[in-house]
């Protein structure tokens, strides 16, 4: 079935209610956060918080992932000493710029999960990208190992990087997303977009999910469970679409049956990539009444 | 016999009996009072007004042991119940019982007086802040007795609780007493709007004196008190803090449980079988009833559906829905914001209503049994859905009765609205520590992470199915809670009871102890 990640919500790491509530509003993954929402005097504390949240909370279906703080810093390799061994669905490296960064986590995450006496690739990979550089080696980071599950772009990072600032059409972000999003399909992973900050632009919000659906991507980072619902809307197939889907693939199957290899629905030609968004159609649709029930 | 207008007049009459001739001396000697007359243009602010509140509390002929009552519109912004009680005690009066409809933090005041003996017993909704921890304490000899706003109003009416003399702060007074929550004319007066419960009292205390800072001229009118119902008024400089009397704006909330809290009830009450064009509700003006009452706005307008009235306290949010036509009618027995007072001011189809209109369960007619939803909350709930509103997690009494146990009792659909784990603590327990309303009255509990119906409804439970609506058991939300934070460990309580809560028709259904003093 296909893997839903239509919404990624952030959860800081050092609060322990949101912690406790973090899955109940619906997100399709919750990303708990070591790195930017936890100031240096915290990160023990939330390290060990998180440790024990992922032990002791049952997040039902609830993807979840975490982010750890970068190898290169004091608190990143204890970071994935303790969470690789809570067994969390992924972690997620902050600031990847090179295909060596997740070389060095592979590596990193392979011994401990033997030292702990775990199955060798239990955990999976998910890199934010959140810089030039990173941006352009998106394709060598994307297939640097086999536990990557999806990439990400951090635009709050990125747009420092570049020397600008976000604007709300989002031009300055559309050639680093492209990118992501190509790396992400040719390495055949997800690509997930960045946050949208200002809880309270509704509208703004929404323009921004409706753009990145467009490009391709598979969902977004939120950084607040009011933002869900506007996510799951935009990206749920309506009645119409997912009957529409089934229309065509019936009218393919059909078509196969007699041996004819075009076919045509209400007029219009249907071929194979028509065929392969239908599948696609259906799939998310089920994902949705999965994931509901 | 010739009567004083020289008419003659039978002794007595068969069927009627003996008959009192007309004087035409009624007053001093004289049948219209000329003094008067002269006196309302020399002097118009004189009538039933007098000097002081001692002046006042001596003319009511207050003494030891007699009832006294106050009404609680002026929230956590009241001055007038201590105001009250300090000349009370001044006058070295004792042993009263202090009778009003709620008792807030305000009211911490209150406690010197149980001490020195001036009230030596309580009935109220509720109590909060310091009193509430001194009482739960063990602050008094006679437990403090919990009325529901239904109940109290009930007691009220059939003698059950005398009232001898009420002390009713209002927002606006003519000279004779007819008074009001708000004021035509002055703007910089206090306003609480609906004057609900102090009505009660006003129709069957024995004497009426009311306080304002507030007179205005004869007529004041429309009136919530009738100048038939007002013995004496004390113009004083102050009754109250206006930003403890009202909020400016019911906001709604941001927080992102409440809100989904709200959403799956609107969906509840949605697919209950009571959302019908003509139905009628009361929201609370919590957090998440508030945002109920916004979801369940753009189903209405989806739906096309109209309520034919809400009820209870009320807010901006209600008046709103109302004047977009969503709502026909609003029956108003406390306005909980400024929107509300300036809609029960300025428009005639908000009505205000008092306690016995609301809820009292001796009258079948009343508001609270005509409702078909109701949303409420719990600071506990139990597996027999029973519900607790007035004790904390540690014992201590820090709420009130409310209309609580009386819309449960009146409403088709009465829903909690509460979050599975506040804090540490979680809201389902085995036994709830203190029961106000009983969980036969309780039919959906609505929280965070699943929706309980209680058993007793099948009617609900299969209507909630049939519009597909995840429903649980409360058992299996308790054992979701107690998965994450543990079931509390017992409170440890005192053999002395601190507290007797009584159901609206004026049985008991708890008492609340002593708390055990950490030894």
């Amino acid at each position: 079935m296909e893997k839903l990640r239509r919404t990624m919500l952030f959860v800081p790491g050092n609060n322990p209610g949101m912690l406790r509530d973090a899955h109940i509003y619906g997100a399709d993954s919750i990303m708990i956060d070591l790195e930017d929402s936890v100031s240096v005097n915290e990160k023990d504390a939330a390290r060990l918080l998180v440790y024990h949240a992922l032990k002791t909370m049952d997040y039902g279906k609830t993807e979840v992932l975490v982010r750890v703080n970068a190898l290169n810093t004091p608190y990143g390799r204890e970071d994935y000493e303790a969470i690789v061994r809570a067994k969390p669905d992924a972690i997620r490296m902050p600031k990847t710029e090179t295909a060596q960064d997740v070389v060095d986590a592979d590596a990193l995450m392979t011994k401990i999960e033997q030292d702990a006496g775990m199955e060798v690739g239990t955990v999976k990979l998910f890199a934010a990208i959140e810089s030039a550089k990173g941006v352009l080696n998106a394709q060598q980071i994307a297939t640097a190992s086999s536990r990557l599950i999806g990439i990400a772009l951090g635009a709050e990072d990125f747009v420092t990087d570049l020397k600008t600032n976000r604007s709300p059409e989002g031009i300055e972000l559309l050639t680093a997303r492209s990118l992501i999003l190509f790396a992400a399909r040719a390495a055949g992973i997800d690509a997930v977009d960045t946050v949208f900050s200002n809880v309270n632009d509704e509208e703004g919000f929404a323009n921004e999910v409706k753009l990145i659906k467009q490009l391709g991507f598979d969902g977004k980072s939120i950084i607040n469970p009011r933002q869900i619902e506007t996510v799951h809307r935009l990206y749920t197939p309506t009645p119409e679409e997912t009957a529409k889907a089934a229309r065509i693939l019936e009218a393919s199957e059909e078509a196969a049956k007699r041996g004819s290899g075009v076919v045509s629905l209400n007029g219009k030609m249907i071929d194979k990539p028509v065929v392969t968004r239908a599948q696609r159609v259906l799939a998310l649709a089920d994902a949705v009444k999965a994931r509901v029930e | 016999m010739q009567n004083g207008v020289k008419r003659e007049i039978p002794a007595e009459v068969a069927g009627i009996g003996p008959l009192k001739p007309y004087s035409n001396q009624l007053v001093g000697g004289q049948a219209k009072n000329t003094e008067r007359l002269k006196d309302r243009q020399l002097n118009p602010a004189k009538n039933k007004i007098i000097g002081s509140l001692e002046e006042a509390i001596r003319a009511t002929g207050l003494r030891d042991g007699m009832t006294i009552s106050f009404h609680h519109h002026f929230r956590n912004g009241d001055f007038v119940v201590n105001m009250v009680m300090d000349v009370i005690a001044s006058m070295g009066i004792k042993d009263l019982v202090l009778a009003p409809s709620s008792l807030i933090d305000i009211h911490a005041p209150l406690i010197k007086h149980i001490k020195n003996g001036v009230v030596r017993r309580i009935e109220t909704s509720g109590l909060r802040g310091e009193l509430a921890n001194e009482v739960s304490n063990g602050l008094m000899d006679i437990p403090v007795t919990i009325n529901s706003h239904g109940g109290r109003a009930r007691a009220i009416a059939s003698g059950e609780l005398p009232i001898d003399v009420a002390f009713l702060g209002v927002p606006s007074c003519d000279p004779y007493g007819n008074a009001n929550g708000y004021s035509r004319g002055n703007t910089a007066a206090s306003a609480c709007g609906s004057l609900g419960y102090a009505k009660v009292d006003a129709l069957y205390a024995k004497n009426v004196v009311l306080i304002t800072d507030n007179l205005v001229p004869y007529p004041n009118v429309p009136f919530a008190i009738p100048e038939s119902q007002v013995d004496y008024i004390v113009v004083v400089d102050c009754i109250g803090d206006p930003k403890g009397i009202v909020s400016g704006a019911t906001r709604y909330t941001t927080n992102p449980k409440e809100l989904l809290i709200a959403k799956r009830a609107a969906d509840v009450i949605e697919a209950s079988g009571y959302f019908y064009d003509g139905y009628s509700l009361q929201t609370g003006s919590g957090g998440s009833a508030l945002a109920t009452t916004r979801y369940l706005r753009e189903k209405m307008i989806a739906a096309d559906i109209k309520a034919s009235f809400a009820l209870g306290g009320i807010t901006q949010q209600i008046v709103e829905m109302h004047e977009e036509g969503l709502i026909h009618r609003i029956l108003d027995v406390q306005s909980f914001d400024l929107r509300a007072v300036e809609s029960l001011k300025d428009n005639r189809f908000h009505h205000q209503i008092d306690a016995e209109y609301y809820a009292s369960p001796d009258n079948e007619g009343c508001a609270a049994h005509q409702l078909d939803v109701v949303i409420l909350s719990a600071l506990e709930i139990d597996l027999d859905f029973n519900v607790n509103v007035i004790t904390g997690s540690d014992g201590v009494i820090r709420g009130a009765s409310g209309g609580h146990c009386d819309t449960a009792a009146g409403a088709s659909v009465t829903i909690i609205n509460a979050p599975l784990i506040r804090g540490r603590i979680p809201t389902i327990l085995s036994k709830v520590n203190t029961v106000v309303t009983p969980g036969s009255t309780i039919d959906i509990l609505v929280t965070d992470q699943g929706t309980a119906v209680n058993p007793l409804r099948t009617d609900l439970l299969a209507n909630l199915k049939a519009a597909n609506i995840p429903v649980c058991t409360i058992e299996e939300l308790k054992a979701k809670a107690d998965k994450i934070v543990g079931e509390p460990a017992p409170i440890q309580w005192e053999d002395k009871i601190v507290g007797v809560v009584k159901y609206r028709d004026g049985s008991v259904i708890d008492v609340i102890r002593q708390v055990k003093r950490n030894s």
